[in-house]
C-alpha cells in the first residue's frame, strides 16, 4: 500500500503537513528525545484552526503518523467532545488513517489535559497538546533568562513557587501542570495534566512528545525516562484525587470528573477517561450511580 | 585580620564607546572591610559596581576573588555558571530600589527563602524557620512573613532585600545607594542595621554612594571618583577631614551643614 | 610609644588659587609608657591638627609617626584600622554616632570591634557609664539628644571602655562639672598607671598639672605662613 491509497483529500499531502516541514518536526522530536526535557525550538506552521486548539499537537502527531497508525484522540480524557472529534476527523480527512477511541487498540494518542488509565505500551506514542511549555514562565517573564536558568540548571525558583502554595494554603496547592524534574536535569512543565497523571510520565514504556503550536517549542520523554515530582521534604508530593469511586463503573483508581446533575445539589463522579470508564462497564462493574 | 585581600581589583577599564565609564581602576578589600566609593552622578561609580559584581564585562582588567573552594580566581574570565554561583552564595547585590532586588509577587519569606532553595535547601520547615529569623533581625514583624513586598512601606522593602541577600551568609555584599531615596530616620535605622550585620557577619562590602554621611558612618575606607577615573582614596575620616585632590575639597565643601 | 620625628604638615586649598598654608614644621615629640604629656600653645597654634596627624586622620607632609612599631605616616588604611582598633583610643570633643543607637551600644562598640561577645562588652559599657554618672535611663536612648556634658561623658566613657596603649585626648574636661571632671581625672591617672602612653589637649590648667608630666608648647613648630 501506498501512502496515495490512503488519502481520503487527494489535493492535500499524507497528513496535511508538506514532507520538508515534517521533516523539519521529525528533527525537533529527534534532538528532544535526545535531550530529554530540553524545549527545542521549530517552526510552528499556520494550522487550519485557531492557536488554543492544539496546533502543537496536530503537527506533532502529523509528523509521526504513518499509513498503518491508528489513531485516538482524547480531551480531558473524552474521545466524544468538539475538539477531539474535529481533531480525529481532521487526520482521517488528511492521512486517512484508521481512528479508535480504544486506549489498547491505539498506536499514536493524541491527548489534551489527560494521560490514559490503562498502561501504555512500547508500542505507542502519546503526544501532548502544550499551551505553555515553560515551568519558569509565571515566575520569570523574561525568556532570555529562563533559558540560561535551564542552561544553568538554576532551579530555585521552582521552588519558590511550591513555597508559596504552602504558605497560602497549607500544602502544595499547584493540582496541574505540576512541574518534574526529568533524569535530574530539565525541569519540565507536563503540560495542564492533572497533577495525578504525574506518576504515569515516570518510567513510561511509551514514547511522550509534547508539542507547542504558539510557543514553538517541542520536548520529548523517551521510554523509561526518570520524571519526578518537585516537592518538599517534609511536603511530599502528593498525586491526590477526589474522594469517591465512578459513580458508573465503580473504580476507584481513576480520576474523576464532577458533573452537576441539577440546581438542587445532585452531582455525579465519573471517570474523566471515557473509554476507561466504558471498558470496566463492558466487563460488568458498575457503580452506585449507573443506570 | 587575614592577610589576603578577598577582593583583588587591577586595572578595571570599562568604555561606552568613546565615552569612559571607569578606567584603570585598582584596589584590595581585605575580609572585613567595608569600602565607600563616592562621587557625582556620572562619575563611573556605578559602572565600577556593575564590573565588580559581574553585572558588566569590562574590556580590560582582573577582578580576582578569593573563592572558599579555589582560593584566587578571576571572576571576569571564570564560566558565567561560576560566577552566577557565586552571585547566589558568596556575594550578595544590594540595590537602591528594592523592587530591583526583590520579587514583588512573592511573599516576604518566599523572597528571603528563594536563596536558600536556589542553593539546594528542600526542607520547607527549616527555610521558613530561617525566613523568620532574618525577618527578625531586619525588624520585621514576622507576621507579616506571608505578605508580599508591595504592602511593604520603602524602608520595609529596603530590609527585607538585605535580608534575602544575607539570609545565605555571604562574603561580600555590593551595595549601590542603599538608603538613597528613603527618608533620613529610615535610612538611619537601616544604617545602624548594615552597620551591625557587617560586624556581626564579618562581612566585606562595597558601598557606592553619593552621600558623604553614608561613608562616613559605614565604609572603613574611602575611594572618590571623578570622570571614570579614582581621582583619591584612603582612610574615610582621612579623606573626609583632610582631603587632598582639589575634586574631593570641592566634595566635601559642598555638603550641606545641618 | 610614641614617637613624632620631624614631622611636616601643610594644606593645599585647590579651589582658592591653591594657596599652600603651612601649619607645622619639623615636630618633634615622644611619649613613653605611663606618661603624659600636654600639648599646649594659642588657639590655632596646631594643637589639634597634631592630635589628628597621630590618629591618621590628617595626611602628614613628611616625617614619622611611630605608635608602637608603626609608623602612622606610611601605614596602610587597614593597617590604621587595626591600629585604632587595638592599640590607639582618641577622645575628640565631638560625639559622632549613628543615629537610632542606644548609648550603651555606643560605648560597648570598641570592644566588640576587637570581637568581645556582645554581652561581656555591655556590662563593661555600663560599668564605665555609671562610673560617669550617666543615669541609667537614658542608656537605652540614644546620645544624639543629651546635652552637651553628658555627650561628652559618653564619648570619654566610650574612649575608655578599651585599655589602649596609647590615648589622645582632646579637652577631656571641658564642660564637665567638678564631680565629674575628678572621675575623669582619675580615669587618666588610672590609664597611666597601668601604661597607657597620653597626649592631651587641656586648656584646664589645674587638670594639666595634676595629670601630666610634661607640656610642650607646639608653637615652636610652627611653619611658616606661605604667601
Amino acid at each position: 500500500m501506498t501512502v496515495q491509497d490512503y488519502q481520503a483529500e487527494p489535493a492535500y499531502n499524507f497528513a496535511y503537513l508538506d514532507e520538508q516541514t515534517k521533516r523539519m518536526i521529525r528533527r525537533a522530536i529527534l534532538k528532544g528525545l535526545a535531550v530529554p526535557g530540553y524545549q527545542v525550538p521549530f517552526a510552528s506552521r499556520e494550522m487550519p484552526m485557531p492557536y488554543g486548539w492544539g496546533t502543537g499537537g496536530v503537527q506533532v502527531s502529523a509528523a509521526v503518523l504513518t499509513p498503518d497508525d491508528r489513531f485516538k484522540v482524547i480531551d480531558q480524557g473524552a474521545d466524544d467532545t468538539t475538539h477531539a472529534v474535529s481533531i480525529r476527523s481532521f487526520f482521517e480527512r488528511t492521512a486517512g488513517v484508521e481512528t479508535t477511541t480504544k486506549t489498547a487498540l491505539a498506536s499514536v494518542i493524541q491527548t489534551r489535559h489527560r494521560i490514559p488509565e490503562a498502561a501504555l505500551t512500547e508500542d505507542q506514542i502519546l503526544v501532548y497538546q502544550v499551551p505553555i511549555p515553560e515551568p519558569l514562565r509565571f515566575l520569570e517573564p523574561r525568556e532570555s533568562e529562563t533559558r540560561k536558568m535551564h542552561s544553568l540548571e538554576e532551579y530555585g525558583l521552582m521552588h519558590v513557587k511550591l513555597y508559596e502554595d504552602i504558605s497560602r494554603h497549607g500544602h502544595i496547592a499547584t493540582s496541574y501542570a505540576y512541574p518534574v524534574r526529568v533524569e535530574g536535569r530539565y525541569v519540565m512543565d507536563p503540560s495542564p495534566i492533572p497533577k495525578f497523571d504525574n506518576p504515569k510520565l515516570d518510567d513510561c514504556p511509551a514514547i511522550q512528545l509534547f508539542g507547542a503550536g504558539r510557543e514553538q517549542r517541542i520536548y520529548a520523554l523517551p521510554p523509561y525516562t526518570k520524571s519526578v515530582s518537585l516537592d518538599f521534604e517534609d511536603h511530599p508530593f502528593d498525586p491526590s484525587k477526589a474522594a469517591h469511586p465512578c459513580g458508573l463503573c465503580g473504580a476507584e483508581d481513576s480520576y474523576l470528573d464532577e458533573v452537576i446533575l441539577d440546581d438542587k445539589g445532585g452531582r455525579l463522579f465519573v471517570c474523566s477517561d471515557t473509554d476507561y470508564c466504558e471498558e470496566r462497564q463492558a466487563q460488568g462493574h458498575r457503580g452506585k450511580d449507573a443506570a | 585580620m587575614s592577610d589576603h585581600p578577598l577582593l583583588s581589583v587591577t586595572g578595571v577599564t570599562k568604555r561606552y564607546g568613546a565615552h569612559i565609564g571607569c578606567a584603570d581602576v585598582s584596589f584590595d578589600l581585605y575580609p572585613g572591610e567595608v569600602l565607600g566609593i563616592v562621587g557625582e552622578s556620572g562619575s563611573g561609580k556605578s559602572t565600577l559596581l556593575n564590573c565588580l559584581a559581574g553585572h558588566l564585562a569590562p574590556d580590560a582588567g582582573q577582578v580576582v576573588f578569593d573563592t572558599r573552594g579555589h582560593g584566587p580566581r578571576d571572576t571576569i574570565t571564570m564560566s558565567e555558571p561560576e560566577r552566577r554561583m557565586l552571585g547566589r552564595t558568596d556575594w550578595a547585590f544590594v540595590h537602591q530600589h528594592a523592587r530591583d532586588g526583590l520579587r514583588m509577587g512573592v511573599s516576604a519569606g518566599g523572597n528571603v527563602g528563594e536563596r536558600l532553595m536556589a542553593v539546594g535547601a528542600r526542607h520547607y520547615g527549616d527555610i521558613r524557620g530561617k525566613a523568620a529569623d532574618w525577618l527578625d533581625r531586619v525588624e520585621i514583624d514576622t507576621d507579616r512573613i506571608d505578605d508580599r513586598p508591595s504592602t511593604f512601606s520603602g524602608g520595609m522593602q529596603q530590609r527585607l532585600q538585605i535580608a534575602r541577600n544575607l539570609v545565605t551568609g555571604p562574603r561580600l555584599v555590593f551595595m549601590d545607594e542603599p538608603t538613597g531615596g528613603l527618608d533620613v530616620s529610615v535610612q538611619a535605622r537601616i544604617l545602624d542595621l548594615l552597620r551591625g550585620l557587617v560586624r556581626d557577619m564579618g562581612l566585606s562590602a562595597i558601598i557606592v554612594t553619593h552621600d558623604l554621611a553614608v561613608v562616613r558612618l559605614l565604609a572603613d575606607r574611602l575611594m572618590v571618583m571623578k570622570s571614570g577615573h579614582v581621582v583619591e582614596s584612603g582612610l574615610t575620616d582621612q579623606v573626609l577631614d583632610d582631603p587632598q585632590h582639589g575634586y574631593t575639597q570641592l566634595l566635601v565643601s559642598s555638603v550641606l551643614q545641618v | 610609644m610614641i614617637r613624632i620625628e620631624n614631622l611636616c604638615k601643610s594644606f593645599t586649598l585647590h579651589n582658592q588659587g591653591s594657596a599652600v598654608i603651612q601649619v607645622m614644621t619639623g615636630a618633634d615629640l615622644s611619649v613613653a609608657q605611663g606618661e603624659c604629656v600636654a600639648l599646649t600653645g594659642v588657639s590655632g597654634a596646631g594643637k589639634s591638627t597634631l592630635m589628628r596627624m597621630i590618629y591618621g586622620n590628617y595626611v602628614a607632609a613628611s616625617g614619622h609617626i611611630f605608635i608602637g612599631d608603626m609608623d602612622v605616616t606610611r601605614a596602610l588604611p587597614r593597617d590604621i584600622i587595626r591600629l585604632r582598633r587595638e592599640t590607639l583610643g582618641y577622645v575628640s570633643q565631638f560625639l559622632r554616632v549613628v543615629p537610632r543607637v542606644p548609648t550603651v551600644d555606643v560605648v560597648a562598640e570598641p570592644l566588640r570591634a576587637i570581637g568581645q561577645d556582645s554581652e561581656t562588652a555591655r556590662h563593661r559599657a555600663e560599668e564605665r557609664l555609671a562610673r560617669l554618672n550617666i543615669p541609667e535611663r537614658l542608656w537605652s536612648l540614644s546620645p544624639t539628644t543629651f546635652s552637651g556634658g553628658e555627650q561628652q561623658r559618653v564619648n570619654i566613657a566610650r574612649g575608655f571602655v578599651h585599655d589602649y596603649p596609647a590615648l589622645l585626648l582632646d579637652e577631656p574636661t571641658a564642660s564637665l562639672d567638678a564631680v565629674n571632671r575628678e572621675i575623669v581625672l582619675d580615669l587618666i591617672e588610672g590609664a597611666k598607671a597601668r601604661g597607657a602612653a597620653i597626649i592631651g589637649i587641656f586648656h584646664d590648667e589645674a587638670a594639666r598639672a595634676r595629670v601630666c608630666d610634661r607640656e610642650i608648647d607646639v608653637s615652636r613648630f610652627a611653619g611658616v605662613q606661605a604667601a
